[in-house]
């Protein structure tokens, strides 16, 4: 009897615990212990929160080390951390101090323009951004355990996360009802490998975990998102921007449970305070965009 | 007969299909209400931490121990099995007290350490149970009274069962693997009909 780690299943596996739950962005810990006891199932470490990086501008790169394993101190829920899109050293880092998750990020300045990381060579798993079917399948073919959909992060307007997922999942009902001999040309469109495209049609959903991300910001986005098919969200800069962190990380949780329970979701709005202002997508320049890094 | 899978967050729909999948109805359950009617109780893998908050947040911290005292079945897998514990190593109060014994959360370490293998667990059959462990907790402690249902090589206890309730460390619904829901759906016929082939309980006084 042999016992075999970080196998696919595993990797996999773990993105399957946080199904329904929300994954936060922390800064602290300080704000890793706000989220825990809030009823976060994870949190992301990193330096600055998605709009402050936004505002500082210059290249976003891999958090301090330290920093990271701080947070991994002080809470007992998993620990993820960013690392620049195709810089596998700052994945390979990550994976020595032993966070339980990467994500190949879009909201740190990209490394490679042409490859993403060759997510395979890694014992540690990955989460990837998409933005559409042909996106999400090409993470996974690179090995990627656990797929979310980009939005815009850092603005705290939830207008693109809503086109991310509602795209995402019109292209899966799409494929589902082609025809198997049409498969072939519909993976050459997505530019996704074969036989990916004839697994999710044959499914219905992607072979691993979609979260949502990039935007969320008051109980009712994270309700949204679930709504749309979501199966778990990222709150970034939405929790720590806004008035009463605390209250507003218990109450998205709160509303991404209850997802389909309006009452509920009203009930945990109620007297929040201030949501963080943020800044309206659409009127973010082509060059500050986050969602288009990575192909 | 209807068995419930808790669906705070984690691994529910994993073990609704697999329910489903050998002819049982499966509901999940959010709200105490969710209780009514059901024969038996999955708690699914996922984060214990957050589990313990929202079982309080929702009220549901009575309801699930008035029905498993009841003696319906109770299968708790991973997170499961940390929330059934009396004790927790570390000194975290116990969520659900109903299995006596001490658990240690993320006993192998982060989740470069999880990890899958085959488990013997004669209680389902001679063949192993395909185990998949995932930032696992294990059993330090067996207090008496409480079944061994496996180890691993090195003899740490990673199943277990007193009376209606049954822990595991594993994860049978990532796997494929039928054979225990089926023995928690055995456990919650008999339950739900006691008298089933020895003529129905009636109490005292009742009419026949």
């Amino acid at each position: 009897m042999t016992a075999e780690t970080s196998t696919w299943a595993t990797k996999k596996g773990l993105a399957q615990m946080l199904k329904g739950g929300v994954i936060m962005d922390v800064v602290t810990p300080e704000h890793a212990k706000i989220a825990e006891d809030a009823g976060a199932c994870a949190v992301m470490a990193l330096e600055r929160v998605p709009s402050d990086i936004r505002a500082a501008g210059g290249v976003a790169r891999m958090s301090d080390p330290t920093m990271i394993e701080g947070i991994m101190a002080v809470v007992s829920i998993p620990v993820m951390a960013k690392a620049r899109i195709g810089h596998f050293v700052e994945a390979q880092v990550l994976e020595a101090i032993g966070v339980d998750y990467i994500d190949e990020s879009e909201v740190l300045t990209p490394a490679d323009e042409i490859n993403h990381i060759d997510k395979h060579q890694f014992k540690v798993p990955f989460v990837c951004g998409c933005r559409n079917l042909g996106e999400a399948l090409r993470r996974i073919n690179e090995g990627a355990a656990m797929i979310r959909t980009k939005g815009e992060a850092g603005t705290g307007d939830i207008v693109e996360a809503v086109r991310h997922i509602r795209t995402l999942l019109a292209e899966i009902r799409r494929l589902q009802s082609m025809r198997e001999d049409e498969l072939f040309v519909a993976a050459k469109e997505l530019d996704a490998p074969y036989d990916l495209v004839k697994l999710v049609a044959a499914e219905g959903k992607l072979p691993v975990v979609n979260f949502v991300a990039g935007g969320i910001a008051t109980p009712a986005d994270a309700a949204l998102a679930m709504q749309l098919g979501a199966e778990g969200v990222f709150v970034g800069s939405g929790i720590f921007k806004s008035e009463n962190p605390s209250r507003t990380a218990e109450a998205i949780v709160q509303a991404t449970l209850h997802f389909d329970n309006p009452k509920i979701i009203a009930e945990v709005s109620k007297g929040l305070g201030a949501p963080m202002r943020g800044i309206a997508a659409a009127t973010v320049p082509d060059a500050d965009r986050l969602a288009v890094r990575g192909w | 007969m209807k068995i419930g899978v808790l669906a705070l967050h984690g691994a529910v729909i994993e073990h609704i299909q697999t329910l489903r999948s050998i002819g049982v109805e499966a509901v999940t359950v959010r709200l105490p209400e969710d209780l009514d009617g059901l024969s038996g109780l999955i708690l699914p893998g996922g984060e214990s931490t957050t589990m313990r908050k929202l079982t309080a947040r929702w009220g549901l911290h009575d309801p699930i121990m008035a029905f498993a005292r009841s003696g319906a079945p109770i299968l708790g897998t991973c997170a499961g099995m940390i929330i059934v514990a009396k004790e927790i190593a570390g000194g975290e109060e116990p969520v659900f007290p109903l299995l006596d014994v001490t658990v240690r959360r993320n006993a192998f370490g982060r989740q470069l350490d999880s990890f899958e293998t085959e488990l013997p667990m004669p209680i389902v059959g001679d063949r192993p149970v395909h185990a998949i462990f995932i930032r696992a907790p294990i059993i330090e402690r067996v207090g008496p009274g409480v079944e061994v249902l496996a180890r691993l090589p090195d003899d740490r206890v990673v199943a277990v069962r007193q009376r209606n309730v049954i822990a595991i460390a594993f994860h049978p619904e990532l796997a494929g693997e039928t054979r225990i829901h089926h023995l928690v759906a055995t456990m919650a016929a008999e339950w739900s009909n006691p008298g089933e082939g020895t003529g129905e309980r009636r109490l005292a006084g009742e009419a026949m």
